[in-house]
């Protein structure tokens, strides 16, 4: 089961989150659609923009050659 | 951190590489479509994330959503349809089908691949009664919808180069603006649209929303004027002048956008909202009869609109109109000023155009002299 911890959530929230994974399919059970969501609240800004470290010190030079940093 | 990107992803689809090779191997066989500067300006704002997360132009699903519910089909909150127009003759004569990949040129010069997904016709008195809340063709909005193509191509796009800029040093991509505000280390950001000189009923609303925000930045649209308008390099240069002498140091940044305007008043308000968001923008400073022209809106609808879009994912700052109360000495606007009409002057922006053209400076309670001799300094200010 790997490195895991409890959380609580309603049972209501619970039920509604089931039903979508049933109607939607996409995740597993309950815990993986929460993780992928909290996931998404939360995830590193470069993900979302998904640059790599080379690409984000290309766009700084361009930003220190205008004079922006 | 800054917001995330409209849809949870920053759209970037620019050429390279080994898939650039490919297309220019094969540039010449595929059909071509000239597409005026509008729609080359949509295609590299669409490349390089602008839209996010729009990959390219809208397919009819969800052009139909986007028009009736200011959704996209899966919900996502949308109010400007984002099209490419095409005459039925071109499409007839290309022979276009699903699947087909397109040349888009602009001036012959190649601009983006468009992988056809979609083509469909367009009632376009419709489409100026749901964007533009009338059909009335006075409206610039809806001159402009009358008198483009038939039929729409929706699908996907690649940029293989923007269209000429002559603001490039000035233009900073999403990609740019989000490396930038985590560099400075700012978490909230709020975003100035502006098509105007700086007076200072502009510097009040701007002061007032840097009061809760870590940075700002103020975000000028390039483009198409109309006549009388301020030149580009002219508001550039008058928001320089008034951020050196008048902001703290490091909590402004000063970039172009290069974007069509639609004068869709409230719709185009949310619009301009969503796209800061894909800047990173947190908040988004929603000006009085935003994105208005003539009387076609009320002056508060901008505001009310943003009720029905809880999830839009920014906050917009309503600050009211600023102006100078000579009782409180200052710039004021009504919620916080208990002076009655007669103590108050509104900055004209008509008068301002009157005086900086006659090569006087305004007074000071209208405009910083330093921006106003940037103004009158450039030889031929307005368009």
């Amino acid at each position: 089961m790997g490195d895991k911890v409890a959380i609580e959530i309603s049972r209501e929230l619970y039920e509604k989150a089931r039903k979508f994974i049933e109607e939607n399919g996409g995740f597993k059970d309950v815990s993986e659609l929460v993780e992928f969501l909290l996931n998404e609240a939360i995830s590193d800004e470069s993900e979302s923009v998904g640059m790599t470290p080379e690409e984000e010190e290309k766009v700084k030079e361009r930003l220190r050659s205008l004079g922006y940093i | 951190m800054v917001s995330r990107p409209h849809g949870g992803r920053l759209v970037r689809r620019v050429l390279s590489g080994r898939r650039r090779e490919i297309f220019e191997s094969q540039y010449r066989e595929m059909p071509r479509l000239e597409v005026p500067l509008e729609r080359a300006i949509d295609a590299e704002d669409l490349a390089r994330g602008v839209f996010s997360p729009l990959e390219g132009f809208m397919v009819e699903d969800d052009y139909l959503s986007v028009l009736s519910r200011m959704r996209l089909s899966n919900d996502l909150p949308w109010t400007i349809p984002i099209v490419l127009d095409a005459n039925r003759e071109w499409v007839l004569n290309e022979g276009v089908s699903a699947g087909d990949d397109i040349i888009l040129t602009y001036h012959g010069l190649p601009i983006a691949v468009l992988t056809l997904e979609d083509i469909y016709s367009w009632d376009k008195g419709l489409h100026a009664e749901k964007v533009f809340k009338t059909r009335d063709p006075n409206h610039p909005g809806v001159e402009a919808t009358y008198k483009r193509g038939d039929i729409l191509l929706g699908g996907r796009l690649e940029l293989i180069q923007g269209p000429p800029n002559p603001l490039e040093r000035y233009t900073l991509w999403p990609v740019e603006t989000r490396v930038l505000f985590k560099e400075k280390g700012w978490r909230t950001v709020a975003a100035f649209q502006t098509r105007n000189v700086p007076h200072l009923g502009h510097e009040y609303v701007q002061k007032a929303a840097l009061t809760f925000v870590d940075g700002l930045l103020v975000h000028p649209l390039a483009g198409w004027k109309k006549r009388g308008d301020y030149r580009d390099e002219v508001i550039i240069r008058a928001y320089e002048a008034l951020i050196t002498h008048y902001y703290p140091r490091g909590v402004v940044v000063l970039s172009v956008l290069r974007m069509n305007m639609n004068y869709a008043g409230p719709r185009e308000a949310v619009h301009h909202a969503i796209v800061r968001k894909n800047f990173g923008a947190t908040h988004f400073i929603v000006g009085r009869d935003h994105a208005g022209v003539g009387s076609y809106y009320g002056p508060y609808e901008a505001w009310e609109i943003f009720r029905e879009f809880p999830d839009l994912g920014i906050t917009p700052l309503f600050v009211r109109e600023a102006y100078y109360c000579r009782r409180c000495g200052g710039m004021v606007n009504e919620k916080v000023c208990p002076h009655g009409d007669e103590y108050r002057v509104r900055i004209s922006g008509t008068r301002l155009r009157e005086m900086l053209g006659r090569g006087e400076r305004p007074p000071e309670y209208m405009m910083r002299p330093e921006v106003a001799d940037a103004i009158i300094s450039h030889p031929d200010p307005f368009i």
